[in-house]
């Protein structure tokens, strides 16, 4: 039973931890609501038509293509400090995964996401 | 360090896996070359390289019937009888994915070549998912099976509905991914290894660390109970299956259940033999809520996806009660042979049903309501007893493989009673929502033939092929189930 406890307490504890301040600015804090405070919070001006528009994000493609070479990095920074006792079998993996992250560049590249419209 | 050698790896095991993946690396850069009005050439080399993967399976199917099993990249997978039949299973659902598009996108003006594309990639998942050995293989495989199919149940971008069920799967998809993850991260800390072997081991040597291995098998029931529908996990399923396009419904209603069980399967019986009686239980209490909840909101249902949806999460019900009574180690073979040849039976009707479905469907993605089968029993006299015999199947009625099915897991769970008396009761309410099914599958029938309607439909080659074929093997599992049923039992993992 005893790792049960541990469970529980922690269990008991993330319950705790965010209601503690929820139920303590309820007791504490002074009450005079006005129109104004019962609005919705929403930072910066206010919202003006619907909230359902398009819009473009073009940076998002770019972040995509760039998080996908970020690991690369990652990856093969183990892979090239080791690579003088990797055996034929390591190299080869670790070619087939550059060459599969280049086609996944070519792939983006043929698609037009390098373009900037 | 030791570093792996070739012979670990043992490619010439996954060789199906790697033809579908080595083909769907080169597809996806082959199907730029191909202009936009010539998109069926990608659906078309997609056929090729499942069917290269099918004939691989044939060959390593008496390989394995020989050997038992072979464990590949350094353990991480084991492929055996097991995983084989099942990706049988993933590759002619992946087959039939395609088959069913090839119309259905141009018709609905929503043709691309990645569709083919992230079909292959999503079949790879299931296929992983299937002989996983380890955990780390079962999150990597349920990533690759899942994303895939956020994209796709998206595809139909211009609808709103088929946006909503994308961003619905997706977010309640990675919720659950998390829970699977947590869990996974629990077992390791409990037992200090993530290989489902070594878990069991662990599990069994050293009972101080147990409560927390344990809660990390429940956490991962909960990310793989997501995947099959399983009560309460299966707020996602009506709004997906219906938004989605029908042939990325029809094939993850098939596919990812399937894979979502291979891995329930490898997890529980291989990793948590010594805690079988909690998994047992817990699994048969949410086997009954499923079977209660999936057929009593069916009866309501007037959209013919959103019923088979409802339907889907029953018989993943049916599916989780065989899956109960593997907790008897005497019983587990024959348990899992029925698991296995229920999700065969239930793959070849559903697959059947959608495809109904997609003829029925009209070009703007109306005409999915049950009342638009009106009058098929008379235009479409062919199609029409092809739709009865699925229906009929489903419900469990004779000369269907879906009697069958449900009597083999019926069979099981009874055979596991003795260890589990929450059993019986377990089976006393699939045996009475079975009758309560009937309802619903039933009124399909009656709308086709007692009531007056258009009874419009279209039916080209590729549609009318996938009908016959599901339609003939639904009979042939129903009459002679004895063959396939002793495959599915060998199939048994050791």
């Amino acid at each position: 039973m005893g790792e049960w406890t541990f469970i529980a307490l922690l269990f008991i504890i993330s319950l705790i931890l965010p209601a503690v301040p929820i139920i303590a600015g309820r007791l504490l804090g002074p009450r005079k609501p006005n129109p104004l405070k019962n609005s919705t919070y929403e930072c910066g001006v206010e919202t003006v038509g619907d909230t359902w528009v398009q819009f473009k994000v073009q940076y998002y493609i770019f972040a995509l293509v760039f998080l996908i070479f970020d690991i690369e990095v990652v990856f093969l920074y183990p892979w090239a400090v080791a690579y003088h006792q990797l055996p034929l079998f390591g190299v080869v993996a670790g070619i087939v995964f550059i060459v599969t992250l280049a086609e996944a560049l070519i792939y983006a590249w043929r698609k037009g996401a390098l373009e900037w419209v | 360090m030791q570093l792996p050698i070739l012979e670990s790896i043992n490619l010439m095991a996954v060789l199906p896996v790697l033809i579908i993946a080595g083909w769907a690396c080169v597809l996806l850069v082959f199907d730029l070359l191909i202009p936009r009005s010539r998109k069926h050439w990608t659906a078309w080399l997609a056929l090729v390289g499942l069917l290269g993967a099918a004939v691989a399976l044939f060959f390593q199917i008496g390989h394995f019937a020989r050997l038992g099993s072979e464990a590949a990249f350094d353990g991480m997978v084991t492929v055996d009888g097991f995983s084989i039949f099942l990706q049988v299973v993933f590759v002619l659902t992946a087959i039939v994915g395609v088959l069913l598009a090839l119309d259905y996108l141009p018709r609905h003006g929503i043709e691309r070549g990645e569709y083919y594309v992230l079909l292959l990639f999503t079949t790879i998942g299931m296929m992983i998912m299937s002989m996983a050995a380890d955990l780390i293989v079962v999150f990597v495989a349920l990533e690759l099976l899942s994303i895939p199919l956020y994209i796709l149940s998206g595809f139909a971008g211009m609808r709103e509905t088929s946006e909503e069920a994308a961003l619905k799967y997706f977010l309640l998809g990675a919720f659950a991914s998390s829970f699977l993850v947590y869990g996974i991260a629990l077992t390791y800390g409990g037992t200090g290894t993530t290989r489902l072997t070594g878990i069991a081991q662990a599990v069994t040597s050293d009972a101080l660390n147990l409560p927390l291995t344990t809660v990390g098998m429940g956490l991962l029931l909960v990310g793989l109970g997501f995947k099959v529908a399983a009560v309460p996990f299966h707020m996602w399923t009506p709004d997906v299956y219906q938004g989605a396009p029908t042939p990325v419904t029809a094939f993850m209603s098939v596919g990812a259940k399937a894979g979502g069980f291979a891995a329930l399967i490898r997890v529980l019986v291989t990793a948590f033999p010594a805690i079988a009686s909690e998994w047992g239980t817990l699994i048969a209490v949410i086997a009954g809520l499923t079977m209660l909840l999936g057929n009593i909101v069916a009866i309501s249902q007037s959209n013919i996806k959103r019923m088979l949806a409802y339907s889907s999460i029953a018989h993943a019900g049916y599916i989780l009660l065989a899956v109960a009574a593997a907790q008897r180690s005497e019983n587990a073979s024959f348990a899992i042979g029925a698991v296995v040849f229920y999700l065969l039976a239930y793959a070849l009707t559903n697959l059947g049903a959608f495809t109904v479905a997609i003829a029925v469907e009209r070009d703007d993605g109306t005409g999915t309501e049950i009342d638009d089968f009106a009058g098929l029993g008379k235009t479409r006299p062919w199609m029409a007893l092809a739709m009865a015999l699925f229906m009929l199947s489903l419900t469990g009625m004779p000369i269907s493989g879906g009697l069958v099915g449900k009597v083999f897991v019926f069979q099981a769970a009874l055979q596991a009673v003795p260890g589990d008396p929450l059993l019986l009761a377990v089976v006393i309410i699939g045996v009475l929502t079975s009758v309560v099914s009937a309802f619903y599958y039933l009124k399909v029938i009656m709308v086709m033939y007692m009531r007056e309607g258009e009874g419009k439909a279209v039916l080209p080659l590729a549609l009318k092929t996938v009908l016959a074929a599901t339609a003939f093997g639904t009979l042939v599992l129903g009459i002679i189930p004895g063959p396939v049923f002793q495959m599915a039992q060998r199939a048994m993992l050791k």
